[in-house]
């Protein structure tokens, strides 16, 4: 996509959920597909992460296994979701692949190169966001061009394209605090995107926000997905949003972490979160989860006897 | 709202009118010598002296540029010194607890050292200056460093920026509300360590100009440029200072006060 095309972007109107709602009616099927999938015919692993194991000394001086041998590999243009309970270590794998920590062993490989340090070929969207609250939102969305060279007449055009593409062309001025959280997430998604990374790092995005900006926003990365070919990791402790969003569902243990299952998602889209074959998908991955979700109850209520039981 | 600040301009000037009125009727009862006790008028003769003289202009001009001089060093080398002492564990711990100890050092008390070292000159001024507001900057960045939010400096990697412009497009800003009171602060101390070190000698400065009214017996003018003094600093700090700040909480998003 390059960015002399934002003249010709078409806006769709912003669907309010009361339209996303009528537009699933199991009697008539599912609407024609109104975005464009791409098809990952080739298989080829935009990210491999082979043998991933971090371990890391807790302030009690024990050794702490967070992450134990992880294989996964993500073709380029999938959606993969993450899904595993607090504290599984979802968040640090994302971290791990943006080379912002550097695991214990094995290895994290982009397009076959292994990953020593943060670089614009993937994108990390933070569960806090991080935006920076100096600059506006516009400013914002132009940093990592900025960082990388990108000339300032590039630069300004871009920022159009992508503050268009997120609907918040508007608000170019505005700082991060005026906007509300849903269009914060917006920023936050132009921001990362405006480096045109192949791979979209996403951690709990969405997990602050009510559940009517959530379903707009489901809809509108799905449809960037759809329009950039973008390769999206994203991580969530919520299944029915994996399944909503994702090619393919990887579960992941509790401590340490491991992928546990995976589960290729085949409903066609664009998917409802109401959907029953989504639910029934769901309660399936559910019974999973719940096991690791005791697991980890377990541990936070049967700390041995002389240890103070953590607080939950 | 205006017409809050409307009272409160109000009350400030209530509050002048009495305290002059005061001071004049002391005056005016001539209890005390009018170079022990000046009076308000004699005062206001000496500021308009003083002014169409330019000896007022000639000292603050001078003593600004020392400042501004004496203030850039100290914030140069402050900065520096707190990065170093905050990306460095055993800087931290060593070098840390030495600065917070000398803080308690009066600037003044450089003065000697720096006569001796650099004798009756402008350095020695400087010296004292540079001394007086370094150690605020240094802890004040230093803090700054330790209480910004991290996610900033992970935001920043993550979209590209390292070294030198990790350093100067996301942690200076990021740690900017940190740093600013400390700054502040910085300037406060050097602006006192500035006037007590032109006091020494002919150096033609505002605290020069005390002293010359001292030793003229000239109480109208030492309270004149004390006035000067009071003024000026309110202006950088109350005015410059606060205003900075109040704009920073505003573009933040923090409280506005």
């Amino acid at each position: 996509m390059t960015p002399n095309s934002s003249a010709q972007l078409k806006m769709p109107p912003i669907r309010r959920p009361e339209d996303a709602r009528s537009r699933f009616s199991p009697e008539q099927g599912f609407p024609p597909s109104a975005v464009r999938i791409p098809r990952s015919g080739i298989s080829v692993p935009k990210v491999a992460l082979q043998g991933i194991s971090l371990s890391y000394k807790t302030t009690g001086g024990k050794r702490l296994l967070a992450l134990d041998n992880i294989d996964l590999e993500v073709r380029t243009g999938e959606f993969l979701c993450i899904v595993g309970p607090s504290g599984c270590g979802k968040s640090t794998l994302v971290h791990l692949i943006a080379g912002l920590h550097a695991p214990t062993s094995g290895q994290v490989l982009i397009d076959h190169k292994p990953v020593s340090e943060p670089g614009t070929d993937r994108m990390l969207i933070f569960q806090e966001l991080g935006l920076f609250p100096w600059l506006t939102v516009g400013q914002n969305v132009e940093f990592g061009m900025k960082m990388q060279g990108v000339l300032k007449a590039e630069r300004r055009e871009k920022v159009q394209y992508y503050l268009h593409l997120v609907h918040l062309a508007q608000f170019k001025d505005s700082y991060p605090h005026q906007l509300s959280g849903g269009m914060r997430q917006r920023v936050a998604l132009a921001r990362a995107l405006a480096t045109e990374p192949d791979v979209l790092l996403m951690d709990e995005p969405f997990a602050a926000l009510d559940a009517q900006t959530r379903d707009l926003l489901h809809d509108e990365l799905e449809r960037i997905w759809a329009e950039t070919g973008r390769t999206i990791i994203f991580i969530t402790h919520n299944v029915r949003e994996a399944i909503r969003l994702g090619d393919r569902v990887a579960l992941m243990t509790f401590r340490p972490g491991r992928v546990k299952r995976e589960y290729a998602i085949d409903l066609p889209r664009p998917r409802q979160l109401e959907d029953i074959a989504l639910a029934s998908t769901a309660r399936e991955i559910l019974e999973d989860l719940r096991e690791e979700i005791d697991k980890s109850l377990e541990e936070q209520y049967a700390a041995p006897m002389g240890r103070e039981v953590r607080a939950r | 709202m205006k017409h809050a600040a409307l009272a409160k301009f109000g009350r400030h000037t209530i509050f002048y009118a009495l305290l002059i009125g005061l001071w004049s009727l002391l005056a005016a009862l001539k209890i005390w010598p009018p170079y022990v006790f000046p009076t308000p008028w004699g005062v206001w003769d000496s500021l308009q002296a003083g002014f169409a003289d330019h000896s007022f202009w000639i000292a603050i001009s001078i003593s600004m540029k020392r400042m501004l001089l004496g203030y850039s060093i100290s914030v140069v080398l402050g900065m520096l010194l707190g990065l170093g002492i905050a990306s460095n564990k055993f800087l931290e711990e060593t070098m840390g607890g030495l600065l917070v100890s000398l803080q308690s050092l009066p600037s003044i008390c450089w003065l000697p050292l720096a006569v001796l070292w650099f004798g009756l000159t402008e350095k020695a001024i400087l010296f004292v200056v540079v001394m007086g507001s370094l150690l605020s900057v240094t802890i004040a960045m230093e803090d700054g460093r330790k209480q910004m939010p991290k996610i900033y400096k992970m935001a920043g990697r993550n979209l590209g920026a390292r070294g030198f412009k990790l350093f100067w497009y996301v942690l200076l800003p990021a740690s900017l509300p940190f740093i600013l009171s400390g700054l502040k602060q910085g300037w406060a101390f050097a602006w006192r360590s500035l006037i007590s070190g032109e006091m020494i000698f002919i150096s033609l400065g505002l605290g020069q100009l005390l002293m010359m009214g001292r030793d003229l017996n000239d109480m109208s003018q030492v309270i004149a440029v004390m006035l000067l003094i009071i003024a000026i600093g309110y202006v950088v700090n109350g005015l410059l200072f606060h205003t900075l700040e109040n704009r920073l909480r505003q573009k933040w998003g923090l409280a506005v006060s």
